[in-house]
């Protein structure tokens, strides 16, 4: 069984396992929309390879972080629909 | 401050091309660099959370043993100067000077617009086996998979090997173009036999050729598509719909530096090298071919840059590999009839909501930015841009850096 990592997505804590993207962790949380595009609609990932920026989310603070190239750590703080 | 560091041999891409690359270029005596944006070597195709695939192993062992340096989760933004390169790294920035280049950059998947094709759980066909890959489950979630190319098998197989409900798959290629491949594949012992284990873990989902999704549907997220034959229609529930048109090279850092591309390929003479001095291109930047074609053009451009001469072999081999890339597009030629799938009200560019209604196909894609920001948001045209080539034959764009968003001050920072 691969170590688990706690972290809070939109304030909720979720269980993720080590080693996971943050795209994926918010992918088994649940969350398919994880963004609002410019005329507010509703967006997901969609490359899942840094390509097309449909997955980025806050991490820690930092905004406009690609969410498929982040991996977890122990107590980050993700926050979607930027 | 930037961090600075100095190689003779610089490789972009931590791909079996550039693995390739690297540790030849290493072996040969060069002062090796392997950049690569991902936290883990392999690329896309290799790509793994703790245990690489059995191939990439002794990729991986044979790099490491090299000499060769890596550097890791650094994205190349810039090339300010002839023999210097801007990469980003945990939002700072790092110069690397080189003597020589070796571009092994990739492919990305093609996306081509239909209705609802924004919404979220439709995603990337090679996108969906990159989540899966970075720790995604798909347990009791229904799949549909579509689109085009070999991938589509592939990914099926991964996705029922781990527990999704595979509805269907659906190639948009005629059975005729992939009867007359796979005849081409009997030659090919290697070949086949992955395609073939492909298909045994498919667990009886049906594979449909000559078949595409006209449109997803769905209230925030895919709840259904339509699929068809050009005849008949069919709608099928799923959770997700994973969808690709196959693979277009990563050319924008070549093309930045000023290489000259042409069809869409990277121009490559028989040792790989560019047409700009001391670059050279390795992989799929050089036309999409796979793993194999992949690993011997990165060894020839890695001796190459090291200044070596490439073995005979390894020429025979590359094109051998490279009738099998021209074989592969053939067999898998988008047909026209997706191109009526987009409508007028259909998003095309993703970052800055613009639907092909607003974009008049005699301007060009310049003037496509200039009048509607197509192009434009954050992932500065990578998706938008083989469609629009494949909708409204746009030739592709100027390349300005920086090659991604970054904050402003990293460019300044001397």
């Amino acid at each position: 069984m691969a170590e688990r990592l706690r972290l809070t997505i939109d304030g909720q804590p979720a269980l993720v396992e080590a080693g996971s993207s943050v795209l994926a962790a918010l992918w088994n949380a649940g969350v398919r929309r994880v963004r609002a595009s410019v005329s507010g609609e509703a967006r997901g990932p969609l490359c899942g390879m840094g390509i097309c920026f449909e997955c980025r989310v806050t991490i820690d603070g930092a905004r406009h972080c690609r969410s498929c190239l982040a991996t977890v750590r122990d107590g980050m703080e993700v926050r979607t629909r930027e | 401050v930037s961090e600075r560091l100095a190689f003779g041999v610089v490789v972009v891409g931590g791909g079996p091309a550039g693995l390739a690359a690297a540790s030849h270029a290493a072996e040969a005596g060069a002062r090796t660099l392997l950049l690569d944006e991902a936290a883990r070597p392999g690329g896309q195709i290799w790509r793994h959370r703790a245990e690489p695939p059995v191939a990439a192993r002794a990729w991986l062992v044979r790099l490491a043993q090299s000499g060769a340096a890596t550097v890791r989760g650094a994205t190349v933004v810039d090339a300010p100067r002839p023999g210097e390169l801007l990469a980003e790294r945990e939002g700072r920035p790092l110069r690397i000077a080189f003597d020589r280049l070796v571009l092994a950059t990739g492919a990305r998947e093609v996306f081509l617009p239909f209705p609802g094709w924004t919404l979220p759980g439709v995603v990337g066909a090679g996108g969906a086996q990159a989540l899966l890959k970075s720790g995604a489950h798909f347990e009791q979630q229904r799949v549909v998979v579509a689109g085009s190319g070999p991938l589509l098998l592939a990914v099926a197989a991964v996705l029922a090997r781990h527990g999704a409900r595979v509805v269907g798959v659906f190639e948009q290629a005629p059975l005729v173009r992939l009867a007359a491949f796979g005849a081409f594949l009997l030659g090919h012992p290697g070949k086949i036999v992955e395609g073939l284990g492909h298909r045994l873990g498919m667990a009886g989902a049906p594979y449909r050729t000559g078949a595409w999704v006209r449109a997803a549907e769905g209230k925030d997220r895919v709840e259904r598509v339509v699929v068809t034959d050009g005849r008949r229609e069919r709608t099928l529930g799923c959770d997700v719909l994973a969808c690709g048109f196959g693979l277009v090279p990563n050319l924008e850092l070549a093309r930045l530096l000023g290489c000259e591309t042409a069809a869409g390929r990277l121009s490559l003479d028989e040792e790989q090298r560019t047409t700009v001095p001391g670059v050279l291109g390795a992989g799929e930047l050089g036309g999409i071919g796979g793993v194999d074609h992949a690993l011997v053009t990165g060894a020839i451009a890695g001796l190459a840059a090291a200044g070596r001469a490439v073995p005979r072999a390894l020429a025979r081999r590359r094109e051998r590999e490279r009738r099998f890339a021209a074989r592969l597009a053939r067999a898998f030629a988008l047909r026209d009839e997706l191109r009526g799938l987009c409508r007028e009200d259909t998003i095309v560019c993703r970052c800055e909501d613009v639907p092909l209604g607003r974009i008049d196909p005699r301007g060009g894609p310049r003037q496509a930015k200039l009048l509607t920001r197509a192009g434009m948001g954050p992932c500065q045209g990578r998706v938008c841009g083989p469609a629009l080539s494949f909708l409204c034959g746009f030739e592709p764009g100027s390349v300005r850096p920086p090659l991604f968003p970054v904050d402003l001050a990293l460019l300044e920072d001397e």
